[in-house]
């Protein structure tokens, strides 16, 4: 599985919600690709994978993004996703959504075999572990849901923030319980969505962890919103952001401004 | 049992702000899922054996016919009798002849999920017999005339100081000043209470966990031995079962057997493991006279060969239940009907009248836990978002997500558009204050979209290539 290719090619897929909250992700992105190796590309006309559309049963527009998608990220050795949830929608789901279309299903097949989200892409396929500038603070990492059980994203982020000189990776009970956000269903259900957030803000809490970090934005928004609401001073960071050092004094973390 | 599905949001907000039930609720995790998880790791073939588990019950589906009417056979052979029953109404039907035909008076119960789903104590007790349930935890929300919230562990919504409480009101004969303040105390009174109640009744109405089709027997597990008197006591024994129950042979059984209580307690087996085969015979000392098996389907042939065939391979161990964060947030009330959590809310809008569980599949946010503790490998996930799917294309779904989707769709097709839009966008949401801003909790965009932060960054002169 581990690449073999000299320069590979790597389409970087920035996600919707990088792309409109959290730029600096797109460009820890760009920095920890470049520096493992790969030629980087950002194809200009990506937007959005289909996901919300698919988990809301509507699949003639999951199946009209998915097919610009296909479009847009052939001929490249990989697509590296900085999420978990974006990822697994293309490694996933699209042969599912294209499982009885004669003309597309290989395609998305194809696509589906050369698509890693970011961190397993780094640690798995690239083998490296990246250089990085050192965080002083008490860790706890929280597993999104798509990333862990679709895509096996366990090990492979904890092995590379173990490295980091100062920081300090302790587990919290709740690491793998859903926080709540679940794309649509936090606007749908907000009441159910706040509940869960707040336990697992009160697990965070417990864990004595000052900083919280993960591999999808849709958690860290949804977490570093909650945690402003509850005025709780814990630091919400992308893992991508941690690993390729974006965390000067003068970038903030994730969390809102006023906390 | 009255479905109220079709209110989802009142039970959410009801659960919700019931401070008790969500003390237990935040606790559920360090119970069952914490016990399965030590069964799981004392036997490392377990993974292999859910993969043998899913087999099993795919193989039953795809033959399903066959094995109903060896099953059909062979208790007839041994001296029983098999009721078809098409639907609900059937079945309450034909259990309500039996009990007026032996004269029943009284039917002592052990827990049967599908006597919830036909709804046969309501339509008992209106006919003037009494229906008494000897399961501890059904035992206690028949006195409080409460439904059960969760498929293993009816009662699971209450705590210690409750069930007392209700038992000093319900039990106003017994001295007050005794304790009740331990697990032991409630189950001793609750079984003083049955005895009597067990001797007496004409009728014993059970569930049962698996069919075997070699044998004709049937298979019940339990903890409390109130099933095997249910079973054995009573001159009639009913046993309430929906079809796709059956299993092949006994091995098959045991193969089920080996992950149901491990996924379900944590126990590596239930404290009673019972097979039932046929009326008694003339060399045994004791057993019912009568052996009547109700085979319900209610809705299941609809499903069965279509999108949520796999649903049917269901065990109901109530893994998915306990590992549920819905389940764990909203208690298994606000499911509004028999089954709640994943399995439930994929059952239900197959088994209720459509458009009434509508909110079911779309209550989750598809963490797919469940799935990863399923002992039969069903995709809950999925299947959940084929019932989105189904609502979507019969236009269920709300108008609001619908258009939503359509304008979201339409503009991320269209990339020359939706940069240009979104990046103008961006730095509109940057000029209002916080406060005033949609979406206000979320933290500030970064001023720009990234695609246009990195297309200024690549036309700059010297920005260096890296596209």
């Amino acid at each position: 599985m581990k690449n073999s290719i000299a320069t590979p090619n790597v389409a970087l897929y920035v996600t919707c919600l990088v792309n409109l909250s959290r730029p600096s992700v797109g460009f820890a992105a760009v920095k920890l690709l470049t520096e493992a190796g790969c030629r980087v590309s950002i194809p200009e006309m990506q937007t959005c994978c289909g996901q919300p559309a698919y988990n809301s049963g509507d699949q003639a527009h999951a199946r009209d993004l998915a097919t610009k998608a296909m479009d847009e990220l052939d001929g490249y050795d990989y697509v590296v996703i900085p999420s978990g949830s974006c990822g697994s929608m293309i490694a996933t789901h699209y042969p599912k959504l294209f499982a009885d279309d004669v003309d597309l299903s290989a395609r998305a097949d194809d696509l589906a075999g050369r698509t890693w989200e970011l961190i397993t892409f780094l640690s798995d396929i690239m083998d490296v572990t990246p250089k990085q500038e050192g965080y002083n603070g008490k860790v706890t990492y929280h597993d999104s849901c798509a990333g862990l059980r679709e895509l096996n994203i366990r090990d492979q982020p904890r092995k590379l923030l173990a490295t980091i000189d100062g920081l300090e990776l302790n587990e919290c009970q709740m690491a793998e319980t859903c926080c709540g956000f679940g794309g649509l269903f936090c606007v749908k259900y907000p009441d159910i969505s706040g509940v869960m957030v707040d336990r697992k803000i009160d697990d965070l809490l417990e864990s004595g962890a000052d900083t919280v970090i993960a591999g999808d934005l849709g958690c860290l928004l949804q977490l570093a919103s909650h945690l402003a609401k509850r005025k709780v001073p814990i630091k919400t960071w992308h893992v991508a952001e941690i690993l390729a050092g974006l965390t000067s004094p003068d970038h903030a973390p994730i969390n809102p401004e006023e906390l | 049992m009255q479905s109220k599905t079709h209110q989802f949001n009142a039970n959410v907000s009801k659960a919700l702000s019931d401070k008790p039930l969500q003390e237990i609720l935040g606790n559920l995790s360090q119970g069952f899922p914490k016990k399965r998880a030590q069964a799981k790791a004392r036997l490392p073939e377990f993974d292999q054996l859910r993969q043998k588990a899913a087999e099993i019950r795919a193989h039953v589906l795809d033959n399903l016919d066959l094995y109903l009417e060896r099953f059909e056979t062979r208790v007839i052979e041994n001296g029983g009798t098999v009721h078809w029953c098409g639907d609900a109404s059937d079945a309450r039907t034909v259990i309500s002849d039996i009990c007026h035909r032996v004269g029943a008076r009284s039917v002592i119960k052990s827990k049967s999920m599908i006597s919830e789903e036909i709804g046969i104590n309501d339509y008992l007790e209106e006919q003037g017999i009494e229906a008494i349930e000897t399961d501890l935890g059904e035992y206690i929300i028949q006195l409080r005339k409460e439904p059960p919230s969760h498929i293993i562990a009816p009662a699971i919504h209450l705590s210690m100081a409750q069930v007392a409480e209700t038992f000093r009101e319900n039990h106003p004969d017994l001295d007050k000043q005794r304790t009740l303040e331990t697990p032991r105390a409630l189950l001793d009174e609750a079984r003083t209470r049955l005895r009597d109640k067990f001797l007496g009744a004409a009728v014993g109405l059970s569930g049962a966990n698996m069919l075997v089709a070699e044998s004709g027997s049937v298979v019940i597990v339990s903890n409390e031995g109130n099933a095997d008197m249910t079973c054995g006591l009573p001159r009639v024994h009913i046993v309430l079962c929906s079809i796709e129950k059956v299993v092949p042979n006994l091995a098959d059984a045991w193969s089920l057997l080996r992950v149901l209580a491990r996924s379900a307690t944590g126990q590596d087996q239930t404290v009673y493991t019972t097979f039932i085969t046929g009326p008694k015979r003339p060399e045994d000392l004791d057993g019912p006279d009568e052996f009547h098996v109700v085979l319900l389907d209610n809705g299941r042939s609809k499903m069965l060969g279509g999108e949520f065939h796999d649903m049917l391979r269901c065990i109901r161990c109530g893994a998915c239940i306990n590992h549920c964060p819905i389940y764990s947030t909203i208690g298994g009330h606000a499911y509004g009907w028999v089954y709640p959590g994943p399995m439930g809310a994929v059952l239900s809008p197959g088994l209720l009248d459509t458009g009434t569980a509508d909110d079911l599949p779309n209550a989750s946010t598809l963490c797919g836990h469940c799935e990863s503790v399923c002992p039969v490998h069903i995709p809950l996930p999925d299947l959940l978002r084929r019932w989105r799917t189904r609502q979507f294309s019969d236009k269920r779904t709300s108008l609001v997500q619908r258009f939503g989707l359509a304008v979201w769709t339409w503009l991320a097709i269209r990339p020359r558009l939706y940069h240009p839009l979104s990046s103008m966008a961006l730095k509109l949401l940057g000029i209002i204050k916080p406060r005033l801003r949609p979406f206000a909790d979320l933290p500030a965009p970064h001023g720009d979209s990234f695609m246009s932060q990195w297309a200024k960054q690549q036309s700059r002169p010297n920005s260096g290539d890296r596209s």
